[in-house]
């Protein structure tokens, strides 16, 4: 924020020996390399108070940042077929999966919630990069159908928050089917005149992006998030050109038009609930009645 | 011609029975006999090597570039054939051609990618690699099917939607996406048929369909092989493994359930029999066609969700 921390407790830092600070109390920025105290870190949505870069986020502090209160109930994930293609590169994905498992503590690349958003009822379908990149597989696209569906029984908006490689590629075409899976997901959300928001998150690309990400009613955005169809590195060799540096963040796709807006992670929930409320409460209301920002808690702030 | 690791040996024999025949034009020697017993091996050679192809042999066999394309089932199959072109917007996409038709007599829309066959004409066609306004174009030939109630037909062989910078800018992924939504919203039947290359995301884009069919030698999948290889393997070298891996064959998908029929190639593949090839597409599309018209439409789009539904959840667990 100022010259101390900016410039002299960095500087400070790098002279110390590294053992003695322990590694899960500062984090390095990757965007300014200023440190970053956890505790400050975890108040910040994970966002660097010194550059603003926005880093990722766990699934859990997310959903508690978004839903009112930090509270919400999450829904249990449907069964799928478990290596339908009994898939073996190096490891096989049996063995990868299982890891992930284990790593992450979670059964697959997705969380399902629901609660309220500013009032409005809400599911959320949130991402987990750490889960094998976010890649979506036939448990994902699912669990997205599931949504779905909970989203219209319930009567409530339905927020996709993508963060993901694309398609998981060791279930070969059942995860390409993911694709229309997924859409035919939305329709049913669109259908019953319920929104349907995309936040995309870093990063959004490949087959998830080519598919449910992109046909939200609105499409929101986290600064400086990666969203694109094919990797950069595809691309340039294909192209023989140098990009340009913010080629394919959510700031470049503002400008060509692929996004809503860019919204700054801390102004999310009032972002979000606003939205929902001019498109599901027809009552007049002026913005100031109160029913949002005071009333939210930012969550929990595990994990 | 490009040619076929796989095939030297019978494509050596084919070249010395054309030998020979000109030969025995002049000569005075009967080699007739000769000539025959050297047909039947190559045909039986052909036959055991067709009898036994691998999964990366397929890859090459779907990319071969003398396989029938779009324009080939077109001539063929298509009446009347109007090209239209243009997404209204941007460009035409020459990757992606589309347009008006009559199959066997009745009109339809037929939308499908072109590799192109020379050198001149794979770069007008960009190699079959569509950007977002072929996809948008065929979004909207897809509503005027609607519109009009004309059936929909469309031929898939892409290695993949187009990576390019200009691409990016204008929405990929938003036009492929908006394409399956378009499939998905038909008011009419779509067949669709993978007839060489069906590319990720770029073939899945057309293929959202009442029914889908692959060649006998096409392959379809989630990403190429190679590209699965030098990311799980980290070596494009391992392109053999990851065809096997990838359950990319027809063979493979309908055993999995993920299509809904196999159109058989002659023996000897589509690159040297494309007649016969695109007239058993024309059979295969003929009755579905003939089983799908009757059909109102809501059962009709009620029945594509499901089916895309049901994927993978028949599976053994």
């Amino acid at each position: 924020m100022n010259w101390l921390t900016d410039f002299i407790r960095p500087r400070i830092r790098s002279l110390v020996p590294q053992k003695e600070v322990p590694d899960n109390l500062w984090t390095k920025c990757p965007s300014c390399e200023g440190m970053l105290f956890h505790r400050d870190l975890d108040e910040a949505l994970n966002v660097c108070y010194h550059c603003g870069h926005h880093m990722r986020i766990t699934v859990k502090k997310r959903l508690g940042m978004l839903f009112d209160n930090g509270t919400y109930e999450t829904l249990e994930l449907p069964k799928v077929p478990f290596d339908p293609l009994k898939f073996k590169d190096r490891k096989k994905y049996a063995d990868r999966l299982r890891d992930a498992q284990a790593k992450t503590n979670l059964k697959e690349a997705i969380t399902l919630a629901k609660g309220t958003i500013c009032g409005q009822k809400t599911v959320i379908a949130a991402f987990n990069f750490s889960f094998m990149g976010g890649s979506m597989g036939a448990g994902v696209g699912e669990a997205i159908v599931r949504a779905a569906e909970e989203a219209v029984a319930s009567g409530s908006a339905l927020v996709v928050i993508p963060s993901s490689g694309g398609a998981r590629m060791q279930e070969g075409m059942l995860s390409l089917v993911q694709m229309p899976r997924s859409i035919i997901a939305v329709e049913m959300v669109k259908e019953a005149r319920l929104p349907y928001i995309v936040l995309l998150t870093d990063p959004t690309t490949g087959g998830v992006s080519a598919s449910f990400a992109m046909v939200g009613d609105i499409h929101l955005a986290e600064p400086g998030a990666m969203i694109g169809f094919a990797g950069r590195r595809v691309i340039e060799e294909t192209v023989r050109e140098v990009l340009p540096e913010n080629f394919q963040t959510a700031e470049y796709l503002l400008e060509h038009g692929i996004v809503d807006q860019v919204v700054p992670r801390a102004e999310l929930p009032e972002t979000i609930g606003r939205i929902l409320g001019l498109l599901m409460d027809k009552s007049a209301c002026c913005s100031d009645t109160g029913k949002t920002k005071k009333t939210r808690k930012t969550g929990t702030a595990q994990a | 011609m490009s040619q076929l690791d796989f095939e030297k040996p019978i494509l050596e024999l084919e070249g010395k029975i054309a030998e020979l025949r000109h030969v025995s034009g002049g000569s005075e020697v009967n080699i007739a006999d000769e000539i025959s017993r050297m047909q039947a091996k190559a045909a039986r050679l052909l036959e055991q090597a067709y009898g036994k192809l691998t999964p990366a042999q397929k890859v090459q066999i779907a990319r071969h570039q003398e396989r029938p394309h779009f324009k080939d089932y077109i001539e063929k199959l298509i009446d009347d054939f109007t090209p239209l072109a243009g997404d209204r917007a941007f460009a035409e996409d020459y990757a992606l051609p589309g347009g008006l038709g009559r199959f066997k007599g009745y009109p339809c829309v037929i939308i499908g990618h072109e590799k192109g066959h020379d050198t001149e004409s794979r770069i007008k066609h960009n190699f079959g690699m569509a950007r977002p306004e072929g996809y948008r174009k065929a979004q909207r030939l897809l509503s005027m099917a609607s519109h009009f109630q004309l059936p929909v037909i469309t031929l898939v062989d892409t290695a993949g939607a187009y990576p390019g910078r200009g691409a990016e800018e204008r929405g990929q992924s938003e036009a492929i996406a908006k394409s399956i939504e378009s499939c998905l919203r038909a008011d009419v039947p779509i067949i669709s048929i993978i007839v060489g290359e069906g590319g990720s995301g770029g073939a899945i884009a057309i293929a959202v369909a009442d029914r889908v069919y692959m060649l006998e030698h096409s392959i379809y999948s989630v990403i190429s092989p190679e590209g699965c290889a030098s990311i799980l393997w980290r070596s494009a070298t391992h392109a053999e493994e990851a065809a096997t891996a990838l359950k990319l064959t027809a063979q493979d998908l309908k055993a999995l359930d993920l299509i809904d029929g196999i159109i058989d190639e002659p023996v000897g593949g589509a690159h040297r029999h494309k007649d016969q090839t695109i007239a058993n597409v024309g059979k295969t599309i003929e009755a579905a066609l003939a089983e799908l018209t009757p059909w109102d439409t809501n059962s009709l789009k009620q029945a594509r969700r499901s089916k895309f539904l049901a994927y993978g959840r028949n599976f053994q667990a």
